[in-house]
């Protein structure tokens, strides 16, 4: 997990609402996920969150601010912010 | 397999991502001559149709359900995948597979189609709702887009008169074709692959579309407000309102022509045969009993009118996003939102749709309680007892009270559901992971009255076959319970005392005496069991043989003599939680493939319907109204 420990990058999981960004990076840390080794890398790619992409927080729930709603290039897409943790942005 | 039969015709299949449009493309190609049934074996819907193209070839078309990628992680996209792949043996292979994709957003259809290229089947990509994506200003080079992909692409717009008839004349082309497709090896695309597709496809769209330099900002400037923490969830709120309050208000004037029209056939009837048994179960039997279903179609369609509406309007998913967290308090997914929306109209499609959920801890906790939530059929047995029971009051001179306990009836539902669903994931999934909450916002689109009436219409087909089959049967079934056998020769009481719906219904007298039901209850709650809407037409068959012509004109005039508040509210209650209805069970079993969460889900509710009751009816008699 390089991006982890890099200054630069941070999680979407822990960005605020309006951020905007580009994603640097998917990298499923330990604890982001229950699913099966990947599983949650090649989903998320599905919806568009691969290297580069445009990303910008739209919105987000009541409670925790959590879910987030996500601008994803030209896309809006729903998740949750412990997902969310698994993709470093810039 | 009658009406879709294989006519030796060509076989095309739709394959897309959700929110593609597919469903409205299929209805736009097919029309009316389409048949929804099972994938065998499984509980996936499949939806076939059938259509000529111009030059006169015929075209057997399924509509797959939607997909983003082959890898299939749930039932539904395993069917997808299966079909796409020829490995369903029920399934013709299809000779070509139109990809359909939002012209809109474009990012996600091209990577699947990238990914589809690789089964190495005929295909053709079809830009569907190009009217919106033109109106603002995106361009998409055509020949540039097919070239780069090298697969033919069409555009369409499903939802517009004339949208298809370019689709049509090249489908009419390919239908010609005979050639078939090699048939290749496919194996599930690894991380890297999908991203290599993803760059592949974002590379193309930069190289054939270009998107406005001003955007489109409706949907920003609506998820504004929509999806505001705040005001998001009290908008929620108040559409829920406002549907349940139309629901009992708006048909109003409609189920009193339907039951004027019932009235006045049964009437006729009466008057036209001699009295006899011919006359009683025509009259008391058949035309009361349909008729008294019937009635609620109005209050059928409004529910599903604003689910269809909200639907098509792109906020069924902005309603799961609020919804999550609180859902998730509760053990439950925020995509179970939309099963738990349908069940309002009927658990089955509702418990159905829980197949979008691809967990199966998730999926397994909201068929549990989506019974819960107050299906249609509870509407005929609560409107009954609310009219006949609740004055008609104003309150603050805008509510109408009789609306406010409807709505009571409702929330309590939805309340048990979750806390019914907090205790299933305490008691049984302790120590499971929690699974992934993922989902496009699709942009907001005006719904299109075709597809609204179209939705209705199979809404409305669905209902009536139901009551015109189960319910018709039933209704025979109970009529003859009620009036065999024929009272004694001298008999003073009423006959149906001597017939066999007695006898069953005060065998139960001990069980549900303290919950304050009477036999009469005990006997329409019997074939209620086939659908719960029965037991107000099963109520009006005890009454009316029992009461004459007086009390079959209004069933609630006579319950409101023959019961007391307190068993009034505790049928009301009953109704909230009782496993009454036969087909939600076999739909359960099916669903999860098990006796065990069948029966689960069976105990769990006929234990809080008997406890609840009974609270109910001993509170209300300790308050006076026994």
């Amino acid at each position: 997990m390089e991006a982890e420990n890099s200054p630069e990058y941070s999680c979407l999981g822990h960005a605020p609402r309006g951020f905007r960004g580009r994603i640097h990076a998917i990298a499923v840390g330990r604890g982001v996920s229950d699913l099966p080794d990947g599983e949650l890398e090649r989903r998320l790619i599905e919806l568009g969150f691969t290297e580069g992409a445009r990303i910008e927080i739209l919105h987000e729930g009541i409670f925790g601010r959590d879910p987030i709603a996500v601008r994803v290039n030209d896309a809006t897409v729903a998740l949750r912010r412990r997902e969310a943790m698994a993709i470093f942005v810039i | 397999m009658s009406v879709i039969a294989d006519h030796g015709g060509r076989h095309f299949a739709l394959i897309g991502t959700p929110n593609s449009g597919k469903t409205a493309l299929f209805n736009a190609l097919t029309g009316s001559r389409q048949k929804v049934a099972n994938y065998p074996g499984v509980t996936v819907e499949r939806k076939a149709g059938l259509f000529r193209t111009p030059s006169g070839h015929s075209v057997n078309l399924i509509d797959l359900p939607g997909t983003y990628s082959l890898r299939a992680r749930s039932p539904d996209e395993q069917v997808t995948r299966d079909v796409v792949l020829g490995r369903l043996a029920s399934e013709t292979r299809p000779d070509l597979l139109l990809c359909v994709a939002d012209a809109t957003n474009l990012r996600l259809a091209l990577r699947l189609l990238i990914e589809l290229k690789r089964v190495g089947r005929p295909l053709l990509l079809v830009l569907n709702m190009i009217d919106i994506a033109r109106r603002r200003g995106i361009e998409i080079d055509l020949e540039r887009l097919a070239a780069e992909l090298g697969v033919p692409v069409i555009t369409a717009a499903a939802v517009r008169r004339g949208g298809t008839d370019d689709l049509m004349r090249r489908l009419d082309t390919l239908a010609a074709d005979k050639h078939a497709g090699a048939a290749t090896e496919w194996k599930a695309p690894t991380t890297s692959e999908l991203r290599a597709a993803q760059r592949e496809a974002d590379r193309i769209i930069k190289a054939a579309v270009r998107m406005p330099a001003k955007p489109d900002t409706l949907t920003a400037r609506l998820d504004a407000v929509l999806l505001h923490p705040v005001a998001g969830l009290v908008i929620l709120l108040a559409i829920l309102f406002v549907m349940f309050q139309a629901v009992f208000t708006w048909a109003q004037p409609l189920m009193e022509l339907i039951s004027g029209g019932f009235d006045a056939l049964g009437t006729a009837v009466h008057d036209a045969l001699p009295a006899g048994l011919l006359q009683s179960f025509l009259q008391d039997g058949v035309i009361n009993g349909v008729g008294s279903v019937i009635v609620f179609l109005p209050q059928i369609l409004i529910l599903f009118l604003f689910i269809l509406l909200l639907e098509d309007f792109g906020y069924m998913a902005r309603a799961a996003f609020l919804m999550d967290r609180i859902m998730g308090g509760a053990g439950l997914h925020g995509r179970a939102f939309i099963p738990l929306l349908s069940s309002f109209a009927c658990a089955i499609p509702g418990i159905m749709a829980t197949r979008v959920i691809d967990n199966p801890r998730d999926r397994l906790t909201t068929i549990m309680v989506a019974p819960l939530m107050t299906c249609s059929a509870r509407i005929p047995v609560y409107t009954l007892i609310i009219a006949a029971f609740i004055p008609n009051k104003q309150l603050w001179g805008l509510i109408s009270l009789q609306g406010l306990v409807m709505f009571g009836l409702y929330a309590a539902g939805i309340v048990s559901a979750l806390g019914v669903s907090f205790l299933a994931k305490f008691f049984f999934w302790r120590d499971d992971p929690t699974p992934p909450f993922m989902l496009e916002l699709p942009d907001y689109k005006l719904p299109r009255p075709r597809s609204i009436v179209m939705g209705l219409y199979m809404r409305a087909k669905m209902f009536l076959q139901r009551a015109g089959t189960t319910i018709f049967s039933m209704m025979v079934l109970i009529w003859f319970l009620a009036s065999f056998p024929r009272p004694p020769a001298g008999a003073t009481g009423p006959a149906i005392d001597y017939s066999l719906a007695a006898i069953i219904g005060k065998a139960l007298e001990p069980v549900l005496a303290p919950v304050g039901f009477n036999w009469q209850i005990n006997v329409a709650l019997i074939p209620g069991m086939a659908a719960r809407e029965v037991a107000v037409a099963a109520l009006g068959t005890v009454y009316s043989i029992e009461g004459g012509k007086e009390a079959a004109e209004q069933i609630g005039h006579a319950l409101a003599s023959k019961w007391s508040l307190a068993t009034a509210l505790s049928v009301l209650v009953w109704y909230i939680f009782a496993p009454q209805c036969a087909s939600t069970l076999a739909v359960i079993k099916r669903e999860t493939g098990s006796w065990r969460w069948m029966a689960i889900t069976f105990g769990y509710m006929l234990a809080l319907a008997y406890l609840a009751s009974l609270i109910t009816y001993n509170v209300a008699v300790a308050l006076g109204a026994g």
